[in-house]
């Protein structure tokens, strides 16, 4: 080839001179697991619908939530979101609002009527659930994909256990309740209602069962001995709730006095002063910062006219009288006796110190019972091979999301033991801290609040106290996402290598490093919003 | 009082800062995100590991090739661009690309510019660019010349702050108290001294050309749209780009950007844009920080933090960053 005067040879790119062989480390991507994801209960994979619901695909979304949990519209109401207390973000601002996100999904789907994924094909073996709570109908559903045919039997008359009996329906609508269930049981599932099983192994004989999953619930209201006149009217806060579920509420009268600190007590509060109490007073033994039931209920129940008297136990009720004791925290916190007395003027006392477990149905079985409640191993089977329990009557902080989140552990435990396989949950990935986000680059964004029921109208009926959102809130809201920990394809390390050696692969493919020209600076690590690459050193 | 960059917020979680977003359209993207970028510079290319320049050269020619439908030539002053991109017979531009002395860039892009002219070329542009040596210092009067003339070429310096490839010796941008072979820490004054060096800004604004800017690799979006702006505007343009350089400054070569984005929340670094003159926006600071988060990663200010450390020597260099908040504008929104 002809060259110009005084050159000697031809142009060359500077890619022959491979600059990777500079490097002493290498960024990798990574994938961890998002603190939203780890906290959930129920085990939805939470990030992951966000990111659908981000580009307004509300219907991916939604599909992706289902995947773990099949009532979105339910959890979006009652479920205290852990997720959103673990949330990044309330580092930065605020938490993600995820439940109203959820809810938003759920109400579209039933709006739109999305259907649930098909039950699998048919395996030939048979499930008796027994209880159609959460936790059942979690089940239920789980088992109903992997093919498995499933009888739900309840002793009460319609389904939903603690979610219809429990809840009062200004937190959980009912037409929500129904359409929810309804979509579970339309993939097949045989049910029976008024069923109370007495006896578990003649039940699983009857059904024909290959294996049994037990999800009784914690039905019966604690007793406390209090001294109480004749005329006294004493009441469980379980059962005044499951009446007024059956629209038979009792009659309690005007003053109406809760004893307890739990979200039961709060129910039973509220759903009193909506019965029509002028004055509905929660006893509780401590103060506020010691109480149980979750901080946004507190604050609901005060703002529609609930009191507390804290720091009190009740001595004894005399009809119309209640005698309570003053308490006083102690060094380590706990209350004691202060022995000075007061008195309450009183219709009715509701007692909501909890609940036990009936666990006769086990009598005369080998299924272990400790603390007065099922004894279970990670795949909620109990000592006898086939037999599991999940929900308030196996060991958990007894929640709706835990009972739907041991549904599902327990679908996936029982097909492994039909299956005879050992059930192995997969190794989750390292935590995605808030210390590896660059939270330079997220938009500065508050977070999107839930409008209220007014409060007058709160007094009286049994309206939803909180509102849902409108799309667009929704759509800000899932935006609000950081994708901790997870690649969301924001072009940062393709844009920020001096050595243009990040590799784009498109929509949904995320990026890839050319080794070949990566010179290990570490800007691509240091720029990545959300911390989805690390260095690792280089083999020599 | 001068009006703040637009900074559009779309809440695509990061659209209004990070390089791209699946969610943005494609208007509302840089040209880095594009897979179809020039890469101006290719791999390949001999800059230390997590070299600004190389960074923000390409950068700034990716949004210039864009912005002329590539019709682009590049003169290129003598510096570690130049050095790190074009070892014989080797080169990393992809662009039409000349290099002739240390000190006449401004004057061959001057001369190309001229050709073009003559040939009826209006549609073929012109960049020249230099490092701070070659802008402030050893180009200066042919840079000079080349504003005071008009010609129609956009000079772009990236301003690493030192003579960087042959030793770190100081240049006339070199910031006060840093560390160089030629400014050591030694004396009541250590590093290089207070009230010297050139504000080359705002000595471009003084020629009344028609655009001069600042920016940052730290801030792709502003880099971007401030070279689509003056490749808008015919005559003679400036754009002043910081570009942290990890082997001259002593930083971690991962806090290039990082570093960037410290020299502007910190105010040591105002970004800003004037035309004829007269500055017409600067770009506020989002999450003020004092100059000793800027200084302390940088070991060429490690004197100013050892042992008893010169909280005095900090604190004038705190006084010239709220200087520049006070003049240019720069103090974020719940300030004012």
């Amino acid at each position: 080839m002809e060259r110009p005067f005084a050159i000697t040879l031809d142009v060359g790119s500077s890619r022959a001179n491979h600059t990777g062989s500079w490097r002493v480390e290498r960024p990798v991507y990574v994938d961890r697991l998002p603190p939203c994801n780890d906290a959930c209960p129920a085990g939805e994979n939470i990030q992951r619908w966000l990111y659908h619901a981000e580009s307004g695909d509300y219907e991916n979304a939604w599909h992706t939530l289902v995947e773990e949990n099949p009532l979105p519209a339910i959890m979006g109401r009652v479920c205290f979101h852990p997720c959103e207390t673990a949330c990044n973000r309330a580092q930065v601002d605020e938490a993600v609002g995820i439940n109203a996100v959820e809810r938003f999904l759920g109400d579209t789907a039933l709006a739109h009527g999305w259907s649930l994924p098909a039950p699998g094909p048919a395996t030939g073996r048979k499930v008796l659930v027994v209880g159609a709570g959460p936790a059942g109908l979690s089940a239920a559903y789980h088992l109903r994909r992997r093919g498995h045919a499933v009888r739900l039997v309840d002793s009460a008359p319609r389904l939903g256990g603690m979610l219809r009996y429990g809840i009062p329906a200004y937190r959980l609508p009912r037409d929500v309740l129904d359409a929810e269930i309804a979509r579970i049981v339309n993939m097949g599932v045989e049910v029976g209602l008024n069923e109370t099983v007495t006896d578990i192994a003649a039940a699983r004989e009857a059904a024909g069962a290959d294996a049994v999953f037990l999800a009784v619930g914690a039905q019966l209201g604690k007793r406390v001995s209090i001294p109480a006149g004749d005329s006294a009217k004493v009441i469980d806060a379980v059962s005044f709730l499951h009446q007024v579920a059956d629209d038979d509420p009792p009659l309690l009268g005007r003053r109406v006095v809760v004893y307890g600190g739990g979200d039961t007590a709060l129910d039973a509060a509220r759903t009193a002063k909506r019965l029509g109490a002028t004055d509905a007073v929660i006893v509780y033994r401590r103060n506020r910062e010691k109480m149980p039931a979750h901080a946004e209920e507190v604050e609901q129940a005060l703002g529609e006219g609930v009191t507390v008297r804290w720091l009190s136990t009740i001595e004894r009720f005399e009809g119309e009288r209640l005698v309570i004791e003053k308490m006083a925290l102690n060094a380590e916190g706990f209350p004691e006796a202060t022995g000075e007395f007061e008195e309450l003027d009183a219709d009715a006392l509701v007692l909501a110190l909890g609940q036990d477990t009936d666990l006769s149905l086990l009598a005369g079985s080998e299924v272990a019972v400790a603390d007065g409640v099922v004894q279970v191993v990670d795949s909620m089977m109990t000592d006898v091979p086939g037999i599991f329990a999940g929900g308030d009557a196996a060991p958990s902080n007894r929640t709706a999301t835990v009972a739907v989140g041991h549904g599902k552990r327990a679908a996936r435990g029982i097909d492994a033991y039909l299956a005879g396989r050992v059930d192995e949950r997969p190794a989750r990935h390292a935590l995605a801290e808030a210390g590896r986000l660059n939270t330079w680059y997220y938009a500065d964004a508050p977070r999107t609040e839930r409008p209220e029921l007014e409060r007058i109208r709160r007094q009286t009926n049994f309206e939803e106290v909180i509102g849902g959102l409108t799309e667009d809130n929704a759509l800000f809201e899932a935006r609000r996402c950081l994708s901790c920990g997870n690649c969301f394809e924001c072009d940062n390390c393709f844009g920020v290598c001096p050595d243009n050696a990040v590799m784009k692969l498109g929509p949904g493919e995320r990026y890839a490093f050319n080794y070949d020209f990566c010179k290990g600076c570490g800007i691509c690590v240091a720029e990545c919003p959300c911390g989805a690459i690390e260095m690792v050193p280089e083999r020599i | 009082m001068t009006e703040p960059t637009a900074t559009r917020v779309h809440f695509y979680q990061v659209g209004s800062f990070a390089v791209g977003n699946r969610l943005l359209s494609a208007d509302d993207r840089t040209v880095q995100s594009n897979p179809a970028r020039t890469n101006s510079i290719d791999s390949g290319h001999r800059a230390c590991q997590g070299c600004g320049e190389a960074l923000g050269a390409r950068y700034a020619l990716d949004a210039a090739m864009r912005a002329t439908n590539d019709r682009l030539v590049a003169v290129n002053a003598t510096g570690c661009l130049e050095v790190f991109s074009t070892p014989y017979p080797e080169t990393s531009w992809r662009i039409p690309w000349l290099h002739s002395l240390f000190g006449n860039a401004p004057a061959v892009a001057t001369g190309v510019a001229a050709a073009m002219r003559v040939k009826g070329r209006d549609d073929v542009r012109v960049v020249g660019q230099a490092g701070d040596g070659g802008t402030v210092d050893i180009g200066f009067g042919t840079l000079s010349g080349m504003f005071e003339r008009n010609d129609d070429v956009l000079f772009i310096c990236y301003d690493n702050e030192g003579y960087m490839n042959t030793g770190v010796q100081r240049s006339a941008a070199t910031p006060p108290a840093a560390r160089t072979a030629t400014t050591d820490v030694v004396g009541p004054e250590p590093g290089n001294v207070f009230g010297q060096g050139k504000d080359l800004p705002r000595i471009a604004m003084a020629h009344d050309i028609p655009y001069v800017a600042t920016a940052t690799v730290a801030d792709l979006h502003d880099l971007e749209r401030k070279v689509e702006r003056a490749m808008e505007v015919r005559g003679a343009r400036y754009l002043h780009v910081l570009v942290p350089c990890p082997l001259g400054w002593g930083s971690a070569s991962s806090d290039t950007v990082r570093l960037a984005r410290l020299a502007t929340e910190s105010g040591l670094f105002p970004v800003f844009e004037a035309e004829d003159g007269v500055v017409t926006g600067a770009r506020r600071i989002r999450r003020r920080v004092g100059v000793e988060e800027y200084l302390r990663p940088q070991r060429r200010f490690a004197h100013l933090f050892n042992g008893a450390g010169r909280p005095d020597v900090v604190a004038r260099l705190q006084a010239m960053a709220d200087a520049n908040i006070e003049r240019y504008g720069l103090a974020p929104d719940e300030e004012e």
